[in-house]
């Protein structure tokens, strides 16, 4: 059998203790042609260095906590491979425009106040006895939430926004496309609710339209397109309020 | 939480990291350029209502060598903007449905191309048979 290849891993450490700032320590890892990059720091925490600390569960791309900058790009390391990256090195750094809580882990407790804020649930228009039977949908009405419900908050869409990582108080482009999947839902009711996040400096009038968040999000939220529709309802929001009692908020 | 403090990374030199981020940088340089040619435009809109040799005084000036060249980093500058916005377009509105079916983000980007480079091919056949 073949003698097994290997790659050099770089991956920025940081502890918050001892050290003043981060810096790169480099391992060298024997992978095969299945590995991903996570597997190969799973391997160094088994084998080279037990202290490196990094997040990760599902290793399926579902659970969203093993996302990185894998080379300078915000991926999960779980689908990514680490053949992909031959014969060069691969550089892992925590998510960008995260404070570092130590290695790899950052902390995304500003993400977590954010998701709060959009009220990530249906609203229901009038409570309904559950005798009365489900609320039905049609596959157009599905689809038009849909694709924006398939968001698994990985935050990687955040390291790709430089607004985010200018004014950390913008509200982003995860929480957003989270927010669009409520309001067009045809379940829930709860629009008006949600509009002053959206109407605010900090809410979809931050963004740029850089549009790399779409590039980056590894299940095609197109959470880009989430905050730049939302513009539009934000402008018909403000001038309908001249002429409705509740505005554009229905 | 003793002793423990989260390390934040500086973004200096941010757009140069990325050549995606350097692609949106030009992108956003070359708005002004668009906005300085209306204003060209609408000054000629405004010296042809002073009249004939107000208007003739405006089209020397545009043919001195150096507005000439101005006018060519113009065209490189717009053509550039009109190029990226297009491809950024599709993900300003809500997808378009033709027959019930979804049309591909892509199908916007093309007909934004081809609709600009129609009318700019209509106004230069318009400008070279006057």
């Amino acid at each position: 059998m073949a003698e097994p290849r290997t790659i050099e891993m770089e991956v920025l450490r940081y502890h918050p203790e001892r050290d003043f700032e981060p810096h790169f320590q480099s391992y060298r890892v024997p992978f095969t042609h299945d590995m991903s990059v996570l597997q190969g720091l799973q391997y160094i925490k088994d084998h080279l260095d037990g202290s490196l600390t990094f997040r990760w569960s599902c290793r399926m791309a579902v659970c969203g906590s093993c996302g990185h900058m894998v080379n300078g790009v915000p991926r999960l390391s779980c689908s990514t491979f680490l053949r992909d990256y031959l014969p060069g090195k691969v550089r892992l750094e925590p998510l960008n425009h995260f404070p570092i809580v130590r290695d790899l882990a950052i902390d995304q407790s500003d993400f977590l106040k954010k998701l709060e804020a959009i009220k990530p649930y249906l609203y229901p228009a009038e409570d309904k006895p559950v005798e009365s039977g489900e609320y039905l949908q049609t596959p157009e009405q599905l689809e038009r939430f849909y694709p924006f419900s398939q968001c698994i908050n990985c935050l990687l869409c955040y390291s790709a926004c430089p607004q985010y990582g200018l004014n950390p108080g913008f509200i982003g482009p995860g929480a957003m496309a989270l927010l669009h999947r409520y309001n067009t839902d045809s379940r829930d009711a709860g629009r008006a609710e949600r509009m002053e996040v959206v109407n605010a400096e900090e809410g979809v009038w931050s963004c740029t339209l850089v549009g790399y968040c779409s590039e980056v999000c590894p299940k095609g939220v197109n959470p880009a397109n989430a905050v730049n529709q939302n513009k539009v309802t934000s402008a018909l929001d403000y001038f309908l309020r001249f002429v409705m009692p509740r505005g554009g908020r229905r | 939480m003793t002793g423990r403090k989260a390390y934040v990374r500086s973004m200096t030199g941010w757009w140069w990291r990325n050549p995606f981020f350097v692609r949106y940088m030009l992108r956003e340089l070359t708005a002004p350029f668009v906005a300085v040619y209306a204003v060209i435009l609408l000054v000629g809109l405004a010296r042809l209502a002073q009249g004939e040799a107000a208007y003739n005084a405006w089209l020397a000036t545009l043919r001195h060598p150096a507005s000439i060249l101005f006018h060519w980093l113009l065209f490189i500058a717009i053509t550039y903007h009109a190029i990226t916005l297009w491809k950024v377009m599709p993900k300003t509105m809500a997808r378009l449905r033709l027959a019930g079916r979804a049309l591909p983000e892509f199908t916007v980007t093309l007909c934004g191309w081809l609709a600009t480079l129609t009318a700019s091919v209509a106004f230069y056949v318009l400008v070279l048979r006057s």
